[in-house]
């Protein structure tokens, strides 16, 4: 048995660990309450609402099987296949705006410079806010009456104001709302990452004569591409958030323009009563929400334990 | 060197300067009116216009806010808050520590379990989490919003936490072991101080998360009395219906706290909402 020495160096530490087994090691049962907290309040839900899709439960006293009677509920049922698409509009859409938004921004305001700094710092303000506040706030400025949206609105093509009122303005304006909320998150990432480029990489290309255009899109580009993927998917997950604000902006309509798929849920669950259906519904929101999880863990290096933000 | 060759290159970029300017217009636009519009009358703000600035300034819609119970609303986030982060820290840290440090394969499970557990989606749980609450008795109570809000937290802080303890070096617990240190001590006075930043993150991080959460006080809470902020902005809404002003005037207040943290600890509120390590 050799001594503990101090500056022992990792490999060798590792081999003569497992013989000897110096540090004192705790056991599984340190993690038990964490994981019996978790298990109970996260991953129990996750199974009971599998068994609640074949029940019939209207929120106040027991839950009865029913058989497959809301599976067969959804086969006629098209406006759940109406939610899924707008969903799937509402996530591409806030993909395809926040993404270059977050990426310019976040490159920009990796530079050092004081007014970047300043300037940054305002710009993660709605960060702090939250989502009730936000869209509140939103509402009001949309207020066909009162709000900017009054003043402003005949510029957009909507001459009495009510955007938020009419179905193609509404989904613009949760897009729009969506994006001042959330672009902020990912520009942190995008910076944090920025500024692990090599600046080697610039002061090559600067010698060789590239501008500013062909740094960003032969340097700055590529090396953002994993970050790129992690803020895509971070996105795609999180547009399930998005339904704390559609529920206050639009509550899904009009009519059901905004309906998307966890607002449809809320309201079979919580309006109408229907839980056992209401179930079936979060069991496709789980089945995406998994899919798109599995993505995550494969893609942005979280299982390797890498922090997409080290040097933050 | 390296910054000349780049000064070199850096002539004034125009494009970048306007489109920020745009982006700050639509970021600070939304902010300026909240504080604004709370600070004016009510007539004052349907008379002159949205985009007018602030003329007879007048703090008594602080005042009506209060009036209609944001107090409590906002002690009752206060009570969320403080125990949410307690109790994630108290729940994490030990299975971080035990994750980085254990051999056994029991807990080399529970950290796949864990992970997948990242983006478990807590929109699609709410119906058993419903259940599981009503079950236990805790319907309408601060407990029945703890409880979600911080199980839905854990799988992050304990990744944070674990990515951080990874970084102790082994050569300090052997150390530690060889001065007659069992585990708990190793975790108290070895892996507790070393850590201390990511600690930091993970407080605000769950802090910052049960201060603005929604969703579970929507569902799982009914009365007044175990309100919190964020329904009772959602509340108003619905009530102050031709009152703007009132309306921003607890907007304002809901936020004031974090934006005061925001002033003095800019770099830990902004790591903890990245939600990950701050170093």
């Amino acid at each position: 048995m050799t001594t503990a020495v101090p500056v022992a160096r990792h490999r060798h530490a590792r081999t003569t660990e497992r013989n000897s087994d110096r540090g004192a090691r705790p056991g599984a049962l340190w993690v038990l309450p964490a994981t019996l907290f978790f298990g109970l309040f996260a991953g129990l839900p996750l199974v009971l609402v599998a068994v609640l899709s074949f029940t019939s439960w209207n929120g106040l006293g027991t839950p009865e099987f029913n058989g497959l009677a809301n599976w067969s509920r959804l086969m006629s049922d098209s406006s759940v296949l109406d939610s899924l698409r707008i969903s799937a509009i509402l996530t591409v859409l806030s993909w395809a705006v926040q993404t270059p938004l977050a990426l310019l921004l976040g490159v920009w305001a990796a530079g050092r410079q004081r007014n970047r700094t300043v300037l940054s710092s305002i710009f993660f303000l709605p960060l702090l806010m939250s989502t009730a506040a936000i869209a509140i706030t939103w509402l009001t400025l949309l207020d066909p009456n009162f709000g900017l949206a009054a003043k402003f609105g005949r510029y957009l093509g909507f001459p009495d104001g009510n955007i938020i009122g009419s179905p193609r303005g509404a989904l613009a304006c949760v897009v729009v709302v969506v994006a001042w909320q959330f672009v902020p998150f990912h520009t942190l990432l995008y910076q944090a990452a920025t500024r692990q480029i090599p600046q080697s990489l610039y002061d090559a290309a600067t010698v060789d004569g590239a501008g500013r255009v062909r740094q960003f899109r032969h340097i700055t580009l590529p090396q953002l591409r994993n970050t790129i993927v992690t803020s895509s998917v971070l996105m795609l997950v999180g547009s399930l958030t998005y339904f704390e604000t559609v529920l206050i902006l639009t509550a899904g309509g009009p009519g059901s323009a905004t309906n998307i798929l966890p607002q449809h849920m809320y309201m079979t669950a919580f309006r109408d009563y229907a839980m056992g259906y209401a179930s079936v519904i979060a069991l496709a929101l789980v089945a995406l929400g998994t899919a798109l999880s599995l993505l995550i863990v494969r893609f942005s290096g979280f299982a390797k334990m890498r922090s997409t933000l080290e040097g933050m | 060197m390296a910054v000349r060759i780049r000064r070199a290159a850096g002539r004034a970029n125009w494009g970048a300067g306007v489109a920020t300017i745009v982006w700050l217009a639509f970021v600070i636009t939304p902010l300026y009116l909240i504080v604004k519009d709370s600070l004016q009358t009510t007539d004052s703000y349907l008379e002159h216009g949205p985009l007018s600035l602030p003329r007879h300034i007048t703090f008594s819609n602080f005042a009506d806010v209060f009036d209609k119970g944001f107090t409590r609303y906002l002690i009752n986030t206060a009570i969320v808050t403080v125990a949410s982060a307690a109790l994630t820290m108290l729940l994490a840290f030990p299975a971080a520590y035990a994750i980085v440090r254990s051999h056994s394969r029991v807990v080399a499970g529970v950290f796949r379990v864990f992970l997948i557990g990242l983006a478990i989606p807590a929109q699609a749980t709410i119906i058993p989490v419903f259940l599981l609450i009503t079950r236990m008795h805790l319907y309408d109570s601060l407990t029945a919003i703890v409880l979600p809000t911080v199980a839905f937290g854990l799988p992050l802080s304990v990744l944070i936490l674990a990515t951080a303890l990874r970084d102790v070096p082994r050569e300090l617990y052997e150390a530690m072991t060889l001065d007659g240190g069992g585990s708990v001590r190793l975790m108290w006075s070895l892996a507790l101080p070393m850590s201390r930043a990511a600690l930091t993150t993970i407080s605000v991080y769950s802090a910052l998360n049960a201060w603005n959460g929604f969703l579970f006080p929507l569902i799982l809470t009914q009365s007044d009395e175990q309100r919190v902020q964020t329904l009772g902005l959602y509340n108003f809404q619905g009530q102050f219906t031709s009152n703007t002003p009132g309306l921003m005037a607890a907007v304002l207040l809901s936020a004031f706290p974090i934006f005061v943290v925001y002033l003095f600890a800019r770099r830990w509120l902004i790591a903890g909402m990245a939600g990950v390590g701050g170093k």
